[in-house]
């Protein structure tokens, strides 16, 4: 038995039992989803513990079934170093998401059971898009993860959901088309050179492509991940998404589902058009680099508290894009342990605002102040969330963007200038929105309505401050299992790190 | 005249021999429409409807078993006018299965309070005291049958010609029937009649080019073969010109049938008048006969100067996939946006047909195939939307359906995603197909033109999810679901599996296309 398979299968099925549950029964549904959201946990514990790291270039766990021979499509899955993380950052915040959106689904439009059901159903097409080895089957899951967040963003969701979704759908599709039309034509290519076509990853990244095509194939998946990701100027859906859709898809959209574009741009791009990608490579980062400085700009700037933890994961993303396209080891071992410390802490902030709304029935910073005097575990857990965000040293988000400035200014010093900037303006809103939420006089609305976090909330949060801060003080696990991965695509692009300058003291020079 | 009688009486006449088993399929459809006629003639009325109904079925049935016994079968049959061969069957197969989901719903009768989507008296000017005699008589009648059945019996026949003349003979067969059809629904009759009068018009017309076309390549090589016309390209005998023109009126008429743009500005409206029913048989079934036919002439015929069409069928494909999508874009009316839907889809399937490669013949065939169950699945739902007045086609009406019958709902919105492309569906796997021979083929510039089409026309689709999941009933004159009979539930259950199969596991059919291999020259 493949323990990847049964991750993949688990929540499946999990959905299918909790599509068969009696409607009226909202509480049995999210007992049955929590249980086997937590199993699907389990299992990827499990299969951590099997992944052999000093190995982690390799594609490990792995099976493959012929899916659809005729167009050369394999049902094959495996997991490298980088696909493993991601992995297990999807099935640790699905509980957490459970968990902690307990109500969410309430008084909604759709079920409760259909809200369970959609979530365990992304669980799958996440486990899915992060372990194909396919490409065919990659893209199936890029566009299948669309569906049903759809409804999650336009059954449960805020006031404006209907825009929101159709905007999300809409952008999503026209990029995941866009890679279609690569996807062919890369098969097309593997058709040309190897007889018969094939999407297998590894058999993909070992053709030689002429650079001209190379370019265009390379767009067709490029725009495509930097829609997911989003990167500025293709960023315009996630605020409507992430401020419209409730708390938990939130986190999963923002945390894990935009994850699949900076991981596509590691993965896909990177190593299966390398000369594209170097020739890609200046615009791509001053597009990363208007993405941290643009997005910070507009986090500072909003009133909409979930509009403003959106806009901080553009800036965030415009770091994670920077790592990986500077072509250093630890520029891309930084992008990867980025992806999986922004989920965390993205994930604490949506919650937590999520729950700050719910009290208070506003989104805005307005309407709060001084909720620190009346719910001060949720002003704390807010605070430890807010400064892993702006990575202070000590919390995760530090080491992963540190990783990332160290290996932009080994290449492209310039531009770690200007990056460097984003963590101020990241103290700026993080710390502006806290000043104007938690601390001050508390207004009498305030007072009567922001109860502190309950057992279930706190259960909700804590482990996520738990790795948060565990990740901050010790991150070398996932490093090792991320830095042999990161290595292969180094190899595979063509890219060696440029050697240390080291300054040569005055009077021993010949 | 000397010379006639000198051949009467020097040579012995042989009689044309009939390769009678591999014309069973097609024979076997005609021969019921014979009897079907002759039924409607004889029968008491109140036998007629269970008698047609098996005499259809158990012909479409026969027809599909012919088609299997058939398989494998590669011949010129009937003294070189029919050709029987992979795709032949593989296209006579797809349209006898879509015919019987068709028919399923054809026959429903308990959809409509006064009794099936027909008209009593089709005859009768509509608004007239004669009219409403009728509908108050409650009578119905079963004419639609020997129609429908000659109907089929033509597609069948349409891909499978090799000769131009046979291929004009079938698409009378065939669209004759779809003038009359298109003009029985019960309401709203003068837009059906519009419909009809409409569908014939143009539909002479395109007939017309069609006839032109064949007599100037006629002109030209002196056959109306399809393989006699490709030696005559291939020694390049004759007046350049003739072909040109010859090929351009030719194509005229078989674009016209698929509903290709620039001539496609029938579709909307017959669509729309037509009986939503057999709007759907029509969609689905006549686009795969046309498509067969429009393939074995450029493939067979006009292979060796593809490069001298192609050009042309590039602005098309594109020209048909811009308009569909845009046109659709505006629509407020459910058959209407099908309609232009399926003129979008006509664009993409042109893509496989313009890669003129082997898996352009698969991926067209493919793609057809899943656009027909998906169209008369999408069709078929479309009847059980209604209000007092009939079928409520407005798309304000359809607001809220998805809260009132979320499995009808469900079913029409796996329909849009498979029309969309969303993989998993059965559009997905025609869409990829078609789209992997355009770039094969060397067709890029369709290919993203199809992409970017299929972007746009996401959004379309989307739209009516939307309106189905997200929003609320209108509070006054919204539609409901009526509960249909089996018929039409087996019909939407079918085209549902179907659906889903072809897009998951779309191994055999694709497999299928694989072994009917080329057309047979």
């Amino acid at each position: 038995m493949n323990w990847l398979l049964v991750l993949f299968l688990l929540p499946l099925v999990g959905a299918a039992v909790v599509m068969l549950l009696p409607r009226e029964n909202g509480l049995l549904a999210k007992q049955v989803g929590i249980a086997v959201s937590v199993i699907t946990f389990a299992v990827s514990v499990v299969l951590c513990f099997q992944f052999d790291a000093a190995r982690g270039g390799d594609f490990q766990l792995g099976f493959a079934y012929d899916w659809i021979p005729a167009f050369g499509v394999q049902f094959a899955m495996a997991v490298d170093g980088i696909a493993l993380v991601l992995v297990a950052l999807s099935t640790c915040l699905v509980p957490v998401v459970l968990v902690a959106g307990w109500n969410d689904a309430d008084g909604a439009r759709g079920s409760v059971k259909g809200y369970i059901a959609l979530v365990l159903l992304l669980e799958s097409a996440m486990i899915g898009v992060f372990a194909a080895t396919d490409v065919f089957l990659f893209y199936v899951f890029f566009e299948a993860m669309l569906v049903p967040v759809y409804f999650l963003i336009g059954r449960y969701g805020g006031p404006r959901r209907n825009y929101a979704a159709v905007k999300f759908l809409l952008y999503s599709l026209f990029g995941g088309l866009l890679m279609l039309a690569s996807l062919i034509g890369l098969y097309v290519v593997s058709a040309d050179q190897t007889g018969s076509g094939t999407f297998d990853f590894l058999s993909l990244a070992g053709l030689t492509i002429d650079p001209t095509t190379q370019k265009w194939l390379f767009l067709g998946f490029f725009i495509a991940f930097a829609i997911k990701a989003p990167l500025v100027p293709f960023h315009t859906w996630l605020p409507d998404a992430a401020a419209e859709s409730t708390p938990g898809t939130a986190v999963l959209l923002v945390g894990v589902l935009d994850k699949v574009g900076t991981f596509g741009m590691l993965r896909y791009c990177l190593e299966l058009f390398p000369e594209a990608s170097t020739w890609a490579t200046p615009v791509v980062i001053a597009l990363a680099v208007i993405s941290i400085i643009y997005g910070a700009l507009l986090a500072i700037g909003q009133n909409d508290i979930k509009r403003l933890i959106a806009y901080t994961s553009v800036s965030h993303f415009g770091f994670i894009v920077l790592g990986v396209f500077v072509m250093t080891t630890q520029g891309q071992s930084g992008a990867t342990l980025y992806m999986v410390n922004h989920g965390f802490s993205t994930a604490a902030l949506f919650l937590l605002a999520g729950f700050m709304i719910s009290r208070r029935g506003s989104r805005f910073i307005d309407d709060f102040g001084g909720v620190q005097k009346v719910a001060p575990v949720l002003a704390g857990f807010l605070l430890i969330a807010g400064l892993s965000s702006l990575a202070l040293p000590g919390l995760s988000s530090f080491v992963s963007e540190f990783l990332v400035l160290q290996g932009t200014f080994v290449r492209y010093a310039w531009v770690g200038v200007i990056a460097t900037i984003g963590i101020v303006l990241a103290a700026l809103y993080i710390l502006l929105m806290y000043q104007r939420t938690m601390t001050g006089p508390t207004p009498d609305v305030v007072r009567e309505k922001v109860g502190d976090l309950g057992g279930r909330e706190v259960l909700a949060i804590a482990p996520l401050l738990v790795v948060i801060i565990a990740l901050g003080f010790f991150p070398q696990p996932v490093l090792d299992v991320i830095n042999p991965a990161v290595d292969r695509v180094m190899v595979n692009v063509g890219a060696t790190d440029p050697a240390p300058q080291v300054p040569v003291a005055e009077g021993t020079q010949p | 005249m000397s010379a006639i009688l000198a051949a009467t009486t020097t040579t012995t006449w042989d009689s044309p021999t009939i390769e009678y088993s591999a014309l069973a399929p097609i024979l076997i459809v005609l021969g019921a429409a014979v009897i079907s006629v002759l039924l409607e003639a004889f029968l008491p009325r109140e036998y007629r409807r269970p008698i047609q109904l098996i005499l259809t079925f158990s012909a479409l049935v026969l027809g599909l078993a012919a088609v299997w016994w058939q398989r494998g079968t590669r011949e010129i049959a009937a003294e070189g006018s029919v050709a029987v061969d992979g795709p032949t069957l593989f296209m006579q197969g797809s349209i006898l299965v879509l015919a019987i989901i068709a028919a399923l719903v054809l026959a429903e009768r308990h959809v409509d309070p006064a009794g099936d989507s027909f008209a009593p008296r089709a005859s009768a000017l509509p608004g007239s005291e004669d009219e409403q005699a009728f509908t108050r008589l409650g009578w119905f009648q079963t004419e639609v049958w020997p129609l429908f059945l000659f109907c089929v019996g033509g597609m069948l026949l349409f891909p499978a010609s090799s000769d131009l003349l046979t291929m004009f003979v079938a698409l009378e067969v065939l669209s004759l029937p779809l003038y009359i059809m298109a003009g029985l629904a019960r309401r709203r009759r003068l837009l059906s009649q519009e419909a009809a009068l409409k569908y014939f018009v143009l539909g002479s017309f395109s007939s017309a080019f069609f006839l032109y076309g064949v007599a100037l390549l006629y002109g030209y090589a002196g056959t109306v073969d399809l393989k006699g016309i490709a030696d005559a390209l291939t020694r390049n005998a004759g007046e350049q010109g003739l072909v040109i023109a010859g090929v351009a009126l030719l194509m005229v008429g078989l674009l016209f049938k698929i509903g290709a743009a620039p001539f496609h500005q029938w579709t909307p409206d017959v669509y729309q008048g037509s009986p939503t029913s057999v709007t759907g048989f029509m969609a689905a079934c006549t686009k795969v006969a046309a498509f067969g036919a429009l393939l074995r002439v450029m493939y067979v015929a006009l292979g060796g100067i593809r490069w001298d069409w192609r050009p042309v069928m590039y602005i098309i494909a594109g020209l048909t996939m811009i308009v569909g999508t845009l046109f659709a874009l505006t629509q407020t009316d459910i058959k209407r946006m099908l309609a232009y839907s399926s003129i979008a889809q006509a664009g993409f399937i042109l893509v496989g047909v313009l890669a003129t490669n082997a898996e352009g013949l698969q991926g067209t065939m493919v793609y057809l195939l899943a656009y027909g169950i998906a169209t008369i699945g999408a069709f078929a739902i479309v009847t059980l939307v209604r209000d007092s007045t009939g079928e409520a086609t407005h798309l304000s009406q359809w607001a809220g359906l998805g809260k009132k019958s979320p499995l009808v709902a469900s079913a029409f919105a796996l329909f849009l995603l498979a029309f969309a492309g969303i993989p998993l569906t059965s559009g997905f796997t025609g869409k990829f197909a078609v789209f992997t021979a355009g770039i094969a083929g060397g067709a890029t510039g369709v290919v993203i033109i199809g992409v970017l089409a299929s972007a746009v026309a996401a959004f379309f689709y989307v739209r009516v999810i939307v309106l189905m999941f997200f929003n609320e009933p209108p509070t006054e004159g919204g539609a409901s679901v009526v509960v249909p009979s089996t018929f039409t539930t087996f019909a939407i259950t079918v085209t549902v599996a179907l659906t889903l199969v072809i897009g998951i596991l779309p191994q055999t059919v694709l497999q299928l296309t694989q072994d009917a291999g080329l057309f047979l020259r």
